[in-house]
């Protein structure tokens, strides 16, 4: 880590933003901006080479209190958005902040195209299992039988796993922790935004205002407890039976394999194409 | 692409050339009829040049990369038809907020929904005006002959970068796929605007501040300017703002700066104006079987003038209020259920008497139907 805490808000914290942010007192989207901006420090990049891009909802906030450069999008598209950085300007470093709804609903499609051509962008998925700005409807990832404001009898559909929806459709890197482990969050971050390729971070975060009132799971306290109890690492994971991982979420590094990005690939492209020009075949 | 010589080329590649043409360096699509043709050009001259095309998952990932690309100091571009246009009118609200420079083609077909893929139509001209929600101005642009879609294809970019605003192609599927004869003018010979960057250095740099021009200056991304952008209503910082004060002065500024230039956005084609009694009023293909009809009609001892519209939109209200003044009768011909009509009987205030031409099948409307009309009315 380097420099104090109060070093790296002056650092990457903007100054002419005022404070307190827009969340629920509580919330693990502010314990998301600190260890995001400790792994930026950590990161050694330079400020104005970074990009931070998000969607619409709770998360989607985050990126305005950042000293870099911060693209507010529409819901469900800031992977699209961040594309078209990225693709224009390589060089950048791309970091895409969505919520549960955000990434895996209305942007679905996105997520799983931006995994499978394996661009060079790292997504950082705050997954509160709910809707938490417009009042704790179901998510995609909401558990099956839970309540919220539009399943007040029970909610009847199964839940996307982001981690390995994220892995299947072919994302370089995958991790999973929770705002409770934070200096887990704050490792993971760093090795994402390090990795070339298209990486994902499902961050575990309460929302305690919607997601924990409908289902009686108490205080925000009381949730982040239950992230220390449910959290373990994937190692221990790996050696538990069917049995003991019942309501255990494996926490950590779940993929990281090697590829051509898609800037790799299109770099080849533009040299056949280029070459095919010169000899006049095209 | 050999150029600077005259070629065959269809409407689809006189708007890839003209994007070419322009300066685009960056260019997202789906494939979609009648528009594709576009798409795979720009898929093998762009990296040809070096700068990123690709295919998104679908057209609301399109625009969406325009618009990250158009940022990052990209001039972008995406083409489409009807569906695919409907998808990206929430991202196409998003620039006219964020102010950020991009061309969108709709080459249109006959709708709505899947309608008649293949078959020419005129049925967006509304929707390109008021698709997205919300009030905002817009500029259309449309072609009724290939040079014309090369060389507003060039406008389209002009006026995207200096107005900092998307700007609409709205080509059809006649223009689109009719070959003709193009020269290609010289690189020298096109006029390219580019957009105007800050002047001052980052931290002077306040991103929605503008002069007397109402037209911010946009700073690439990753050049040091850490600037906020949103498609929420934003002060002058870019940060989202619910202040009444900055919130009317935002839409005021986003109206002036369109609104204060319409004289220069003002494209149109007269024909056989001089001396006319009966005027034609049309755009896209439909101009060109009433530039037909102008000729026919001559002959045969009617005179009749066209009023060909190239920009649509801000609609030209000085030059259509003119035009009709003291004439007989104006007629609208149009592929849609007279959606360009109402406009010039708005403008007009019943002065003229100003008759409609409506056709929906999916064909064009033939000269002497147009003639046929005008003589009802005379």
């Amino acid at each position: 880590m380097t420099g104090s805490n109060r070093t790296i808000v002056y650092e990457w914290l903007r100054h002419d933003k005022k404070f307190p942010h827009v969340w629920c007192p509580g919330c693990g989207l502010g314990i998301l901006l600190g260890s995001l901006v400790r792994a930026l420090s950590s990161s050694g990049l330079d400020k104005n080479r970074v990009v931070l891009v998000s969607g619409i909802g709770c998360s989607g906030r985050l990126p305005v209190y950042v000293d870099t450069a911060s693209v507010h999008t529409t819901h469900g598209r800031a992977l699209t958005f961040a594309l078209g950085i990225k693709l224009s300007k390589p060089d950048l470093v791309v970091i895409v902040v969505m919520g549960d709804g955000d990434a895996t609903a209305i942007g679905g499609n996105h997520l799983i195209h931006a995994a499978r051509r394996n661009l060079d962008l790292t997504a950082l998925i705050v997954n509160n299992q709910t809707y938490g700005m417009t009042g704790g409807q179901f998510s995609p990832t909401t558990p099956f039988g839970s309540k919220a404001s539009t399943a007040v009898f029970g909610h009847i559909e199964n839940s996307f796993d982001i981690s390995a929806l994220s892995e299947t459709a072919g994302a370089a890197f995958v991790a999973r922790s929770t705002v409770y482990h934070v200096n887990q969050m704050d490792n993971l971050i760093l090795q994402a935004i390090r990795k070339k390729g298209f990486s994902v971070l499902e961050v575990l975060s309460p929302c305690h205002t919607n997601f924990g009132r409908h289902n009686r799971l108490g205080s925000q306290v009381d949730m982040m407890k239950m992230y220390k109890k449910q959290g373990v690492p994937v190692k221990r994971w790996e050696q538990m039976s069917e049995k003991e991982r019942l309501d255990r979420i494996p926490l950590g590094v779940l993929t990281d394999r090697d590829m051509p990005t898609y800037l790799d690939s299109y770099a080849e492209v533009c040299r056949l194409a280029a070459g095919m020009r010169e000899e006049g075949k095209i | 692409m050999k150029r600077h010589k005259a070629r065959l080329m269809q409407g689809n590649e006189a708007i890839a050339e003209g994007a070419l043409a322009a300066g685009c360096t960056f260019f997202a699509g789906y494939p979609i009829t009648p528009a594709s043709e576009i798409t795979e050009l720009m898929s093998r001259e762009l990296p040809i040049m070096g700068h990123p095309f690709i295919q998104m998952e679908d057209e609301i990932a399109s625009i969406g990369a325009c618009i990250g690309a158009s940022l990052a100091g990209g001039k972008a571009m995406t083409a489409t038809s009807g569906p695919g246009f409907s998808l990206m009118q929430e991202n196409l609200g998003y620039a006219y907020v964020a102010e950020v420079p991009l061309v969108v083609v709709n080459v249109m077909r006959a709708g709505p929904s899947t309608g008649m893929p293949t078959s020419v139509a005129q049925g967006d001209v509304q929707q390109a005006r008021w698709g997205t929600h919300g009030d905002h101005p817009a500029i259309v642009l449309c072609p009724a002959t290939v040079a014309e879609a090369f060389e507003l294809t060039v406008t389209a970019f002009n006026h995207a970068e200096r107005f900092r605003t998307p700007v609409i192609l709205l080509a059809d599927e006649m223009v689109a796929h009719t070959r003709e004869k193009l020269v290609l003018p010289a690189a020298e010979e096109i006029e390219v605007i580019n957009r105007r960057r800050p002047a001052v250095p980052p931290d002077w740099y306040l991103p929605y501040k503008t002069d007397g021009s109402l037209i911010p200056r946009l700073a690439d991304l990753g050049e040091g300017y850490r600037y906020h952008v949103t498609g929420l209503i934003h002060d002058e910082r870019g940060f989202p703002t619910g202040r009444q004060d900055e919130a009317g002065w935002f839409y005021a500024r986003l109206f002036g700066k369109i609104s204060r230039h319409f004289k220069y956005l003002e494209r149109i084609n007269s024909f056989g104006m001089e001396d006319a009694e009966y005027v034609i009023v049309a755009y896209g293909c439909t101009a060109r079987s009433a530039r037909a009809a102008v000729r026919l009609g001559r002959a045969q001892g009617m005179r009749v003038g066209l009023l060909q519209l190239l920009c649509l939109w801000p609609f030209p209200r000085n030059a259509v209020e003119t035009a009709l003044t003291g004439k007989r009768a104006a007629l609208v011909p149009e592929l849609n259920f007279g959606q360009m009509r109402r406009e010039v009987l708005r403008v007009n205030n019943g002065r003229t008497k100003v008759l409609g031409l409506t056709k929906t099948d999916g064909t064009m409307i033939a000269p002497d139907e147009i003639l046929k009309r005008l003589r009802e009315a005379a």
